[in-house]
């Protein structure tokens, strides 16, 4: 379970929302500019709120009036950014491989293999991400942040930089990903469609505010 | 022409090793300062920046006055060093060392701090958030990111140190086999009759490491950036 209640300024803008969830997927959704990546971004702790509690089942990862602030190293959240942020020096195998190596997790041939074939890019590893196609990146980056074996995973908006035909090639993958991989996601998008293709559970944000809470049916534009 | 006397050979090879231990010792203490300077906002670091580049403005006569002040036989730390840890400055090798490190230190930290600051952040958020702490998203990210303006700046710095002059002969003086570089020796020369022939040989040899170094570093960056863009 998955606990927010923040406030966070942000310039002129405010991040005041409190949720709780439960799903397998939970859709932060929301039009740019409502604060949907800050959100994320305090729940990876790459941000620290002004204000407020989260907490993932029973482990609290910030508290202000107590504190606590854990560090994102810390936090076993995987995070799977827009822009993939591959590591361009790095293979990639050794991409793929950076999470278990920081973690110091023992060598997992059969998860690897899961993995790989899962997001078909087994016949990758030896390329650099300078290489890969934008679709590849961002499936390199979603079996980087998986490798890294999280008890939760974040995704902004992972097929935002991609094009029509690309975003149906990846949506698949994200699919099999949330029905075989057995990790909870917050899946950040502006996209109706897709959150009704993937979530679970809805969040609804805007400005800062949580408008709505509940199933996929409090998604605007749904089919009657 | 090109036969180099044993004088002259004592003050290459010493300027190569005052030079490289000049360099491999400032360049890990560079790393550390242009990582600050880059990374970290901190009281007094406009101050600390103004005092890094120091030895680049005021006249090197005064640098290594300072450093004989300082790190000679009665200086506050050359005293401490030699009672302490019997490590002497003064009219050694060591000293022109300090002297070049001083000197070379400023070239050595700008282009480190450049490519430091070009490393894009958001790569190193990433690699917390798959659980590299701190210290290790330097070492596998920012690091290897930044590789060839660390190696840039260790090769001006290595060029600044072979050519280092002024701040060298007034900390450790001129003595031969000791403390007199390619620099000292090509002074000692001219002011010699008959050193012209010796002096040129030694320009020479100056130029040819320092052109060395300079293609040197930038086939080094060049295969780093190549690297680094995943060709």
């Amino acid at each position: 379970m998955l606990r927010v209640d923040v406030t966070k300024k942000l310039g002129e803008f405010s991040i005041e929302a409190s949720f709780t969830s439960e799903g397998r997927v939970t859709g932060l959704f929301g039009a740019s500019g409502a604060g949907k990546t800050s959100l994320i971004n305090m729940i990876a702790g790459l941000l620290k709120p002004d204000r407020g509690i989260i907490a993932i089942d029973a482990e609290t990862l910030d508290d202000t009036s107590a504190r606590l602030h854990v560090p994102p190293h810390r936090r076993r959240i995987g995070y799977v950014f827009q822009d993939a942020r591959l590591f361009p020096h790095l293979n990639v195998g050794q991409n793929l491989d950076y999470g278990r190596r920081m973690n110091r997790l023992a060598d997992d041939p059969a998860q690897l293999k899961r993995v790989t074939e899962l997001l078909d890019i087994s016949h990758l590893m030896d390329r650099r991400p300078g290489k890969l196609s934008g679709g590849e990146r961002q499936r390199v980056a979603l079996g980087r942040a998986l490798l890294s074996k999280p008890r939760l995973l974040l995704l902004d908006e992972p097929l935002g930089s991609l094009d029509e035909g690309r975003k149906v090639e990846i949506l698949p993958y994200l699919v099999r990903l949330r029905d075989e991989a057995n990790v909870p996601m917050v899946y950040v998008s502006h996209d109706a469609a897709e959150l009704r293709q993937l979530a679970t559970q809805i969040v609804m944000l805007r400005g800062g505010r949580v408008t709505a809470l509940g199933g996929v049916k409090v998604l605007p534009g749904a089919p009657a | 022409m090109f036969d180099i006397s044993p004088t002259e050979w004592t003050a290459i090879q010493l300027s190569l090793r005052v030079a490289t231990v000049a360099t491999l010792v400032a360049t890990p203490l560079g790393i550390a300062v242009a990582w600050l300077l880059a990374r970290r906002d901190f009281w007094g670091k406009s101050v600390a920046d103004a005092a890094i580049h120091l030895p680049l403005v005021i006249p090197p006569v005064v640098t290594g006055y300072l450093l004989l002040l300082t790190f000679g036989r009665r200086g506050l730390v050359g005293a401490w060093l030699a009672d302490h840890l019997g490590i002497v400055f003064a009219f050694r090798w060591t000293g022109a060392a300090l002297a070049c490190g001083v000197m070379a230190f400023p070239l050595l930290v700008r282009p480190i701090r450049l490519s430091i600051e070009a490393v894009d952040r958001r790569l190193e958020q990433a690699a917390s958030t798959l659980g590299a702490p701190p210290w290790r998203v330097f070492a596998t990210v920012t690091l290897p990111l930044a590789l060839p303006g660390v190696l840039a700046g260790m090769v001006l710095g290595f060029a600044k140190a072979i050519g280092e002059f002024g701040a060298t002969i007034t900390f450790v003086s001129n003595i031969p086999g000791e403390t007199q570089t390619i620099s000292s020796a090509i002074y000692s020369l001219i002011q010699t009759p008959d050193g012209d022939t010796a002096a040129l040989r030694l320009v020479i040899v100056s130029i040819v490491i320092a052109m060395s170094a300079l293609i040197a570093s930038e086939w080094f960056a060049r295969r780093a950036t190549q690297r680094l863009h995943g060709n």
